[in-house]
């Protein structure tokens, strides 16, 4: 695939590489720090940093604040934006600001539901929706061009990426839809965590034959589990979540003292297992505050060090 | 039809405790249909009130009366006559009615007696659920006959989001996922081809976000 | 059969209770009664199929109401019975009788009373 942008993530992507990112929540509160302290921890092990946009809808300092943060700090941020909260000129304002900064990567999400936030009494938006935004970001920097058609000066430098969850239902529609999120212009996808790798690898192996994966650079979600609790967590009250009895087994199996050192071992195998899937393009590495385990989880899996581009 | 719900009583006491001589008003309409202000609920809010008031000690006139609809002026007219012996009304019908009730009578104070909901149908009695949000461009012919914008609470054009989860939505699983009763149906009708087409961006234009909208139509004006 | 059951009860017969609805029981009310029941066949036993659990969703509306208004709600009442059970129609209608009198006069006929005086 041919480079398009600026962004390090996807020269990284395009020179073949299995390209890492991990993800780091903005505080619910305005100290910068406590940003800056989690990139810290694992600039030297990933090529991008997602930043996520209120996730589950619990109100925090903005994404692209936090972006700019990161920016500042010459590290490469993955902007996140859901269309929940924002409509066509909001997002579109947004991502010029975003660029203003040079920062090139985003994510293009509807968000999760604001009734799982704190504040499930609002209204929510949607006035496009994620496929659509991918259309919009892909409009004003190929054509240069806002939705309503008016020239951009400057238009945003951005690599276009998406989410897809090959677990949630209708499974049928789970392939066309992310030829749908290909049509509309995505360029990398970072999946749902997976603890299900059969369906996953199924997933893979469909969009591999139809030869999706040589259209978008697909990335496998992954968050190690901390405890059993978590998992049980994950696979009864997060909702699109496939986590098998058989990794909820292997934690209860294990003292609990030990149980956070076995979901980072779990983590590790199955980075290691994905690397045999056709067509996977990288790992994206949500350990849900829990950033410092990061480095450790990337070094044992053999993705150290980073590859350097420029 | 437009479905109501009923208010809380203690809410209707609150809006009518300084008046003395109050109407009640129905609609034949749906909100009858609804159960939620026909005769047969103003017959019994009129008695709650009257027992109410008779309990407090307070002294007061109600009156019950049911027009066949608010929303036509014709039929908002026929309280005319009586309308001036009411320190106030309040009303069973939908907002449309309450509204169209306030600006025929402008010195009555109008209070509304039930919660207007949505666009839906009967899905059984006692069961009413959504299914129009009137944006004003309809586009179920393109979504199998299932709104996506009235039935998916993220209003997606182009296909399920990641937290549906064995037919239902992430919402709730009492409400069921837009997306895979599309499916579902375009797979019956053998058009699941149609769904990779993408969806393009909805004009809002001719919904709420338009400001407040109306249909004229020349031809049948007179 | 000879049972005696108290006098100031006053039997409204109907096809059904499912017959009886919100709006009959909310006018007795609202006429002074003291308390309303609706007695009405076995659950199961309904010859049209749910009259009887359809009075006692009433029932519980009216009780619902009462409450809200700051009345008993045990001033409405759903009793079940066959037809064969005089000797329990009398024990129930004693029982309501005796537990209205402990709930006192309805309030609502008591200002009525002092209004018409």
């Amino acid at each position: 695939m041919k480079i398009k942008t600026p962004s390090k993530l996807e020269k990284i992507l395009a020179a073949g590489h299995l390209a890492v990112t991990s993800e780091c929540g903005p505080p619910r509160g305005s100290d910068p720090e406590a940003i800056v302290e989690k990139a810290q921890l694992i600039k030297d092990h990933v090529d991008a940093i997602n930043i996520t946009d209120n996730q589950t809808s619990m109100t925090r300092m903005c994404s692209l604040a936090a972006c700019i943060r990161l920016k500042m700090l010459g590290l490469e941020p993955v902007l996140q934006m859901v269309t929940r909260d924002r409509n066509r000129i909001a997002l579109q304002s947004d991502i010029l600001g975003a660029a203003s900064f040079d920062i090139n990567n985003i994510l293009c999400l509807s968000g999760d539901h604001q009734s799982f936030g704190d504040c499930a009494k609002g209204q929510n938006v949607h006035d496009i929706d994620s496929m659509q935004l991918i259309q919009t970001v892909r409009q004003m920097r190929d054509e240069g061009k806002f939705l309503g058609g008016d020239e951009i000066k400057r238009p945003p430098q951005m690599f276009v990426g998406a989410a897809a969850n090959p677990f949630a239902d209708p499974y049928e529609v789970r392939v066309p839809r992310l030829a749908k999120k290909i049509a509309a212009g995505v360029e990398f996808i970072q999946t749902q965590c997976i603890y299900n790798m059969g369906k996953f690898e199924q997933w893979m192996h469909e969009a591999h034959d139809r030869g999706l994966t040589e259209k978008a650079y697909i990335m496998a979600g992954l968050t190690p589990m901390k405890s059993v609790g978590m998992a049980r967590y994950m696979k009864n009250r997060v909702p699109g979540m496939d986590v098998p009895d058989e990794v909820v087994k292997r934690l209860a199996d294990t003292p609990k003292e030990k149980q956070a050192a076995e979901g980072i071992k779990m983590c590790v195998e199955q980075i290691q297992r994905l690397k045999e899937v056709k067509g996977l393009a990288g790992f994206h590495v949500m350990a849900i505050e829990w950033e410092e385990k990061v480095p450790g989880i990337v070094e044992e899996a053999g993705l150290y060090p980073r590859p350097q581009v420029d | 039809m437009i479905v109501a719900d009923k208010k809380p009583i203690d809410e209707i006491i609150g809006q009518i405790k300084d008046y003395k001589n109050i109407l009640i008003l129905g609609c034949n309409e749906c909100v009858t249909v609804c159960e939620a202000g026909g005769k047969k609920e103003v017959g019994v809010l009129a008695s709650t009130l009257r027992m109410h008031a008779a309990k407090e000690g307070n002294d007061i006139k109600i009156d019950e009366k049911t027009l066949e609809r608010q929303c036509d002026p014709e039929y908002v007219e026929e309280i005319r006559d009586s309308v001036d012996q009411y320190d106030c009304i309040v009303s069973l019908a939908c907002g449309v009615g309450v509204q169209f009730t306030a600006e025929t009578y402008h010195g009555t104070p109008v209070y509304p007696g039930v919660n207007t909901c949505f666009m839906g149908a009967t899905e059984k009695r006692g069961l009413w659920v959504e299914r129009c949000q009137g944006c004003g461009q309809c586009i179920l012919a393109t979504t199998g006959g299932i709104c996506p914008v009235a039935r998916c609470a993220k209003r997606l054009f182009n296909g399920p989001c990641g937290g549906s989860t064995t037919g239902k939505c992430e919402i709730s699983k009492e409400t069921d996922c837009a997306w895979q009763l599309i499916v579902d149906r375009m797979k019956s009708l053998n058009t699941m081809d149609e769904f990779e087409k993408l969806s393009p961006i909805k004009d809002w234009s001719t919904d709420r976000a338009g400001g407040p909208r109306k249909v004229v139509r020349e031809d049948v004006q007179q | 059969m000879r049972l005696t059951y108290p006098s100031n009860i006053r039997i409204i017969r109907v096809p059904c209770t499912g017959k009886v609805d919100v709006l009959h029981i909310m006018r007795a009310f609202e006429k002074g009664a003291d308390g309303v029941c609706a007695i009405g066949c076995l659950e199961g036993d309904c010859h049209f199929n749910s009259g009887n659990l359809r009075a006692r969703k009433r029932i519980e509306q009216v009780q619902e109401i009462l409450q809200n208004i700051g009345l008993e709600p045990e001033r409405a009442h759903m009793y079940n019975l066959s037809s064969a059970e005089g000797p329990l129609f009398a024990k129930y209608a004693t029982e309501f009788t005796e537990k209205i009198k402990e709930l006192g006069p309805n309030p609502v006929r008591v200002k009525n009373k002092q209004q018409a005086a």
